[in-house]
């Protein structure tokens, strides 16, 4: 076939199946929404192999659903014997060398995306956005080193430009993936993971500025509770952002909000700090930094954020989330502890 | 003495088929312990998709979900799809190549043993406070820290079973080697023998990877190793890499052997030789090669670097050629033939368009960076299970199907057989096609459960939907067994009556001994070139004389029980200070077994002239 045929074919079929495709999943979610470059890139490699790939099924469809109609074995012809046929040299020349072609149409690109997405040399400038990630059972940690902030659960970035991820593992290896906006990367104990990812600001509007994250490595019981949710803002929101979590202090101005804090610091402060400067050592960081808990999406990454889910998270971790590391660490709390400690979580303002 | 015409009780019977040492009759072992570990298997794949039929399900418990699943893949690659293949292998490959039995009989039933007993071993980790729960894979830092005993009783029973199939590789491999009749070379040898062969050798070199991998494991979890520890100076990635190195092989020793059974199939029922046998063979052994090759596009998100990534991306891609070539070498064998649409020939005409697609999913996923979204995806579980499903359990029915009057003399109900095989695609098709959206819109695999209103509801209720369909199929498979058991019609050699290899050229079942006289092999299809030149009877390729058979044994099954045994015994090491003396008390009931069968001289018996003669009248197991 002719170059120029099969380059229209292939494009035609592109942007039939990039039409089709489109129509799938949530814009906060899904791969076939691509919300920044890299998982435009992907899509698009995506897009190419499929319609390679449907380029071949087509031709094998056709060649099979002729044979089994003309050839099935008709009355009569019980005692036929066909032609016994050997092969055909040239045939097997066709059909091997152009699978080769067409892979290679689809190794080139694969090959430059591969180096191009790997590239993390922009990690180092001073004005980078780099969050290290530290995946645990069942939480995500996100540091921020440049802006000197640890945050969890919620992870916030400014749109339209690179920000790099290290990501790593606390405990067994887990997988960090934001699906709409780029392909994961797995969280291993003992080494960093380096990537870049871009979140583009005109997606991100469709989305309602909220993309989802999941982890992709089986982990344990609740490894398909281990949602994380993205925020994207705009570059400036996004220094704004950082610089008020440092100095937000607790808002507590209810006396159910006040015993909810003399509660918190019996206990919980032992694992959860309330501030985004927290200069512990990653093995003490044993529980998501609480600061701006109030303006988070999820109640431990799940349930729908309000007072009456934090009262069932607190009451009884283990129904919500099967294996959690907070289960089993304090006594069982009154109601009306849940209700005060609720009301101080609500308290934790962004700024 | 021939047992042909012993009358035995049920007693009998279950001791003859402990102890035989007959390929034809370990072949109906493989095939019933696989039968029912792929019924156990199929059961847990019921719950896995009544548990995601609709979001938020607690139809299991979050950690039973993840024993389930992890039991699903094991039970069905390790226990079902491979002992249901070295069934059909057991079956045929001797029959076809002219031979009376295997290279090593006695070893042949060893592999049988330590495959029911290492299967029997894994299974008990239910009752014996949990499965493995880990998946398939078990990696390593989640192996390591999994508590209870379910990972113990995954690395031990996987490595007993594993001793059982590295044994039979090397008795097919040996087999095929040494022991063809005269006038079979290589290049006239059945597909599936030739098949057969690759894979033996495949396994000859990837299990051993599994075998350290496992063994790292155990020493990690039960002996104080640190291999998997990367506070000790270990590291996990290992794990993945030994696993893989062997997980990649072992797909293709999945689906070369399931390629082999449809290029019989095809060529019989469509009265034409196989189209480009040559080619077909230098695919085969091609694949086989490049399968050693590619086994870090399994880790692209692992975090390898882009070299490692791109390399392996690229020789990936390299495999779709030749599978690409055995496609359109089976579409022009059909080409210009008389199709008849007979049971096996309806999966066989299934399989086609069901491989591509999984196989064009598998393209998909060499393109590493897009395999960045699909690893671990949904994505993935639908190329999978069409390629498994669709390659290899439909080879497995299509095959079972087609050899049963040989193995049992009497043919399966075809219109029931066809039920299944309807129900079955209808299934299949409505579970794992909507899948590929699932993993693209997001739903990461391995999940318990999903959440409402992320797009996934309708897609999974969908997929639970076909597991139902595969459910009555198998039901229907296994009210035609019952019933071709109870009442079947006997029937002839060449039951299909299109057979073109040696196994259609005897009586079904065969005699005990197979071949009264070696045959004597003009060409590819030896049968077929016969049956052309007006023979009904192939031409023996010697006079006829006594015939040397091996004897039964016992030794195996003591063999296996012994390493059972001790592989309880190291499981409960740190928990009971029995533990080690159990595993010890194992371990010499395995070696004494293993120097009995060295020591004592079994030179057979002899089956003698004068009986042969009359045989063909008897024709009964």
């Amino acid at each position: 076939m002719k170059k120029w045929r099969l380059n229209f074919r292939v494009l035609s079929l592109f942007t039939l199946l990039a039409f089709v495709l489109s129509a799938c999943g949530k814009p906060f979610l899904s791969t076939l929404k691509p919300a920044g470059e890299v998982a435009e890139e992907q899509y698009s490699l995506m897009l190419l192999s499929t319609a390679i790939m449907v380029l071949v099924i087509i031709v094998v469809t056709i060649i099979f659903i002729f044979v089994i109609l003309r050839f099935r074995r008709r009355k009569g012809e019980e005692n036929v014997i066909p032609k016994q046929v050997e092969g055909s040299r040239k045939l097997e020349i066709i059909w091997t060398v152009i699978p080769i072609l067409l892979l290679i149409i689809l190794t080139v690109p694969t090959v430059i995306s591969t180096f191009k997405l790997a590239d993390v040399k922009g990690m180092k400038d001073k004005d980078a956005v780099v969050v290290n990630v530290r995946a645990n059972l069942y939480w995500w940690e996100f540091e921020y080193p440049n802006q000197k902030i640890i945050t969890s659960q919620d992870l916030v970035v400014p749109t339209d430009k690179k920000v790099y991820f290290n990501i790593k593992a606390s405990d067994v290896k887990h997988s960090f993936w934001i699906p709409s906006v780029g392909g994961k990367l797995d969280a291993n104990t003992e080494n960093d993971n380096k990537f870049w990812l871009v979140f583009d600001s005109k997606k991100s509007k469709e989305a309602n500025g909220v993309f989802y994250g999941k982890c992709a490595e089986l982990c344990g019981p609740s490894h398909s509770l281990m949602d994380f949710k993205v925020r994207a803002v705009s570059s400036d929101e996004f220094d704004t952002w950082a610089k008020d979590l440092k100095k937000a202090k607790p808002d507590v101005e209810t006396a159910s909000a006040k015993a909810g804090q003399e509660v918190f610091n019996e206990s919980c402060i032992g694992c959860h700090a309330v501030d985004v400067k927290d200069n512990r050592p990653e093995q003490a960081r044993q529980a998501p930094n609480l600061a701006g808990f109030s303006e988070r999406e999820r109640v431990a990454g799940v349930l729908p954020h309000n007072k009456e889910n934090i009262k069932k998270w607190l009451k009884d971790p283990e129904k919500v989330k099967p294996g959690n590391k907070m289960s089993g660490t304090y006594p069982d709390l009154t109601d009306e502890q849940v209700n005060e400690l609720a009301d101080y979580l609500m308290s934790l303002k962004e700024k | 003495m021939s047992t042909l015409s012993q009358k035995k009780g049920v007693g009998g019977t279950i001791w003859d088929f402990m102890t035989t040492v007959d390929h034809k009759k370990i072949a109906i072992l493989y095939l019933i312990a696989g039968g029912i570990f792929f019924l156990v298997g199929g059961v847990e794949a019921l719950f896995i998709r009544i548990q995601l039929a609709i979001p938020s399900n607690d139809f299991v418990s979050a950690g039973t979900y993840n024993e389930i699943l992890t039991m699903h893949g094991t039970t069905m690659i390790f226990l079902a799809a491979m002992p249901l293949l070295f069934a059909m292998m057991n079956a045929v490959v001797p029959l076809q190549i002219g031979a009376r039995d295997v290279a090593f009989p006695f070893l042949n039933l060893l592999g049988f043993w330590l495959f029911a007993f290492g299967g029997l071993f894994l299974n008990l980790s239910w009752f014996l406070g949990g499965a493995p729960d880990a998946g398939w894979t078990s990696y390593a830092s989640l192996s390591i820290a999994s508590p209870g005993h379910g990972i113990d009783f995954y690395a031990i029973g996987l490595q007993i079973s594993g001793a059982g199939t590295l044994i039979s590789g090397i008795n097919f491999l040996v087999t095929i080697i040494n022991m063809r009749a005269p006038g079979m070379t290589y290049m006239r040898m059945p597909l599936f023998t030739w098949t057969t062969f690759v894979a033996s050798a495949l396994i000859l070199f990837a299990f051993p990877a599994l075998t350290v991998g496992l063994f790292l494991m155990i020493f990690d979890r039960l002996f104080g190793g640190n291999f998997f520890d990367a506070t000790m100076g270990g590291n996990t990635i290992i794990w993945e890499h030994l696993f893989w190195i062997f997980g990649h092989p072992e797909v293709y020793i999945l689906i070369l052997p399931a390629f082999g059974v449809f290029s019989e199939i095809l060529p019989t029922f469509s009265r034409k030789r196989l189209f480009g046998y040559s080619s077909m063979v230098f695919a085969t052994v091609l694949i086989g090669f490049l399968g050693f090759m590619v086994w870090a596009h399994h880790m692209f998100t692992t975090g390898l670097g882009p070299i490692a990534n791109a390399i392996f991306a690229v020789a990936t891609m390299a495999i779709a050629v030749p599978t690409g070539i055995k496609i359109f070498n089976w579409l022009f064998t059909l080409w210009g033939g008389s199709i008849e649409f007979t049971s096996p020939m309806l999966y066989a005409v299934a399989f086609i368009p069901s491989f591509v697609i999984g196989g064009v999913t598998g393209v998909m996923a060499a393109v590493a960076p897009a395999d960045y979204q699909f690893q671990d995806s949904y994505f993935i579980v639908a190329h999978f299970h069409y390629v498994i499903v669709g390659g290899v359990v439909y080879a497995i029915l299509a095959g079972v199907t087609y050899w049963w009057p040989k193995m049992f003399g009497k043919m399966l109900d075809e219109k029931l057989s066809k039920a299944t095989f309807w129900l079955f695609l209808i299934g299949f098709h409505l579970t794992f096609f909507i899948q590929h959206f699932l993993g693209l819109m997001g739903m990461p695999r391995r999940v318990w459960t999903f959440l409402p209103n992320q797009g996934l509801d309708l897609g999974n209720a969908i997929s639970s939907s076909g597991a139902a369909f595969m459910a009555v199929a198998t039901l229907i498979l296994l009210v035609n067994i019952i019933k071709t058991t109870a009442k079947g019609q006997k029937v002839g050699g060449d039951p299909w009556g299109d057979g073109r290899t040696l196994e259609w050229a005897i009586s079904s079942p065969p005699p005990e001994y197979n071949f009264k006289q070696t045959p004597l092999v003009r060409g590819l299809d030896a049968y077929w070139i016969e049956k052309m030149a007006g023979n009904k009877e192939m031409t023996p390729a010697e006079p006829l004389g006594d015939i040397h058979m091996p004897n039964s044994s016992f030794i195996p099954f003591m063999i296996s029980l012994g390493m059972f045994i001790a592989g309880i015994g190291f499981l409960y090491r740190n928990d009971h200070a029995w533990g080690d003396i159990v595993g010890i008390i194992g371990m010499v009931v395995m070696f004494l077994s293993m120097f009995f069968r060295s020591w004592i001289d079994d030179h057979g018996f002899h089956i003698h002239k004068e009986d042969l003669v009359d045989d063909d009248k008897e024709a009964k197991m």
